[in-house]
């Protein structure tokens, strides 16, 4: 581990889409504006709040797809990110979303919604209806809007983000892709890591350590250190323990800065927790593993650092209602 | 003009027209120029978008996916169609997909140059004909250059299109001369059709051009350029009223051209037959790789043997 650095001052900006509605921050000392001036990515929220509103937007509507798979509503398979979004929200704040580009793998449904607030065309997407964000072609880990990709293939999103950050290199893009421990086994990994240093590319590569794939250990799969992997390829590393995400956004700011400064590829680990299973009803683990993996769910933390959470929650939870109401009354996918 | 002339003129031609457009490869750079020299003088000309690459097949392949898919159209040189396997993932699963896959969202334009086939004694790694396995994956266009056309118009047919291709170059065509299609034999009333494609082109012309001269059989060589989707409407049409069809292709035997032409014919023809490679791999020994390659006599004694059938 050669950078951990974290720097506690400071705002985040947010960065928007043309359309979404801005509010001045300055202008917001309390949550209680109207609802048609809130945004399901919070622009209008102070740092904190606005970094608490999209994980637990992204946790409602994780929980929600699995409720619909119990109730026998959704088909296929999902992964869900609930205990990481940490890193989704913490990431993808740090980056600039009207250019710069994000590549995100099965287990994306976090990061999507920390980049698009999208929340009705995923859900649309996953339950295979006409205005789904890839009108049902794609399904929970094939998505697509403006700048934000994801592909269920292990490691294959890699070398296709280092080619995407080459291309929108000379505008000053980034590109973000998102990885695993799991990950680390595939091959096509390690040469994208090669390709990116000495192509110099401005990709920054984000390993999400939950220390498990799928249900095997990261011990029986996983030699070395993760955190070691890139210096060799003359790769700037950082590398973060605490599932905070204003931390994490922090550290990502400064990693985002380098990569974007540099035009250099950097490699940022986040050791994480995976609370959910894999899939849906797949989680092997032992009661105690679990129990700590739920010790470190970064949602109570930032409840007591957020006043007024059980309205953002409120707003959040109508959102996702709204958002499967008006999935299954669209039109289901069929050619 | 020879065929690796031609590709060489088309791609200095493209990277004069698309000022974003650029080159990844292995060992292209000059003096060397590629393996088979077909980029050569590309990176004097355009040093900064002729790109030599680390031996890292699927990670360029994958690389030039992303930066097509964010506006800068790739051209890859594999240097050994042989080692298109290490890409097949890249190919498969995220350039050929990401279009339908992302409701037409994107676009893809990348184009991969794979020099396949045998009779250079280069042995079982380095001889093969993959192209059977990159067939039919949907999103993707195999074409199979030849001779008898304008190998530099299909590169710029495939680049033209913006979606992902997949051109296959003869390495013993390279040096051949381009001939054009007006010397392919296409006798009015043909005996026998033969079906080919790429490096068997040239060994159906002799054969064709000895059954017309020894055998008074009227054979029509129909050089198939586009493989995947195929193109079954305009072979049908090239097949015309003939009876007797022979499919010929280098890779192995079975879930390949042959079987793709037999699919487009059914219920059109009465005889049909097929020569392939050998179904184990290509040895090293140059008279061996002959002897197992369709050549030109096994291919007039094929055209004979449907001749018979009546």
């Amino acid at each position: 581990m050669n950078e951990l650095a974290i720097r506690k001052d400071g705002d985040i900006p947010a960065s928007s889409f043309g359309e979404l509605k801005l509010v001045p921050s300055s202008a917001l000392q309390n949550l209680t504006f109207p609802q048609a001036e809130r945004t399901l990515l919070g622009f209008e929220l102070p740092t904190v709040a606005r970094l608490y509103q999209q994980m637990i937007l992204i946790r409602l509507v994780e929980e929600r797809l699995l409720e619909l798979f119990s109730q026998g509503l959704l088909f296929g398979t999902t992964h869900t990110s609930i205990g990481q979004e940490a890193n989704a929200v913490g990431v993808v704040n740090a980056l600039d979303r009207d250019r710069d580009i994000v590549w995100s793998n099965h287990r994306c449904h976090g990061h999507f919604i920390a980049y698009s607030g999208e929340v009705e065309g995923l859900i649309a997407e996953i339950m295979g209806r006409v205005t789904g964000i890839c009108g049902g072609r794609g399904g929970s880990q094939h998505l697509c809007f403006r700048n934000f990709h994801s592909n269920g293939i292990q490691g294959g999103i890699a070398p296709v983000a280092v080619g995407c950050a080459l291309a929108r290199k000379d505008e000053g893009a980034v590109a973000v892709v998102f990885l695993g421990d799991g990950t680390m086994g595939e091959g096509a990994v390690y040469e994208s890591l090669n390709l990116a240093s000495v192509f110099g590319a401005p990709v920054l590569f984000v390993v999400e350590d939950n220390e498990i794939a799928q249900t095997t250990p990261k011990s029986l799969t996983v030699s070395g250190s993760i955190i070691a992997r890139a210096e060799p390829f003359g790769i700037r590393t950082f590398a973060y323990d605490g599932n905070d995400p204003v931390e994490i956004c922090e550290l990502a700011q400064e990693a985002v800065g380098y990569v974007r400064a540099e035009s250099r590829p950097c490699w940022l680990y986040l050791r994480t927790e995976r609370i959910g299973p894999h899939s849906k009803g797949d989680d092997t683990r032992p009661a105690l593993r679990l129990e700590q993996a739920r010790a470190r769910d970064p949602i109570p933390p930032m409840r007591r650092r957020v006043a007024h959470f059980e309205e953002i929650d409120a707003f959040c939870r109508s959102a996702v209602d709204r958002a499967v109401e008006s999935a299954a009354a669209a039109a289901l996918a069929r050619g | 003009m020879r065929v690796v002339e031609s590709i060489n003129r088309a791609l200095h031609d493209l990277m004069e027209a698309d000022l974003r457009l650029v080159i990844l490869g292995e060992d292209i750079l000059d003096p060397y120029g590629g393996a088979f020299k077909v980029t050569k003088g590309l990176s004097s000309a355009y040093q900064d978008r002729v790109w030599t690459t680390p031996i890292s097949e699927g990670g360029i392949v994958g690389m030039a996916a992303g930066m097509a898919l964010k506006g800068r159209p790739v051209i890859v040189e594999l240097m050994f169609g042989d080692f298109i396997a290490l890409a097949a993932d890249q190919i498969i699963n995220h350039a050929a997909k990401f279009r339908w896959m992302y409701n037409d969202q994107v676009e893809v334009p990348i184009t991969i140059r794979a020099p396949m086939g045998g009779r250079r004694g280069y042995g079982p790694t380095h001889s093969q004909s993959l192209e059977k396995h990159f067939c039919g994956v949907p999103g993707l266009t195999v074409f199979a250059t030849h001779e008898y056309a304008d190998p530099g118009a299909l590169l710029h047919r495939a680049l033209a299109s913006r979606s992902p291709h997949l051109i296959i170059e003869n390495k013993v065509m390279y040096s051949r001369p381009v001939l054009g299609a007006g010397a392919l034999p296409r006798p009015t009333d043909s005996d026998v059709v033969i079906l080919t494609y790429g490096g068997c082109v040239e060994h159906a012309v002799a054969a064709a051009n000895k059954l017309a001269e020894e055998e008074e059989i009227a054979t029509t060589v129909v050089a198939v350029e586009q493989l995947s989707p195929f193109p079954c409407v305009e072979v049908l049409s090239q097949v015309g009223h003939c009876s007797r069809v022979l499919a010929v292709e280098e890779g192995s035997p079975g879930w390949g051209f042959a079987s793709e032409c037999a699919r487009a014919l059914i219920g059109r023809v009465k005889h049909f037959s097929a020569l392939a490679g050998p179904d184990h791999p290509i040895p090293s020994s140059r008279e061996w790789e002959d002897d197992l390659l369709p050549g030109v006599d096994a291919i007039q004694a094929a055209c004979i043997d449907l001749f018979k059938k009546g």
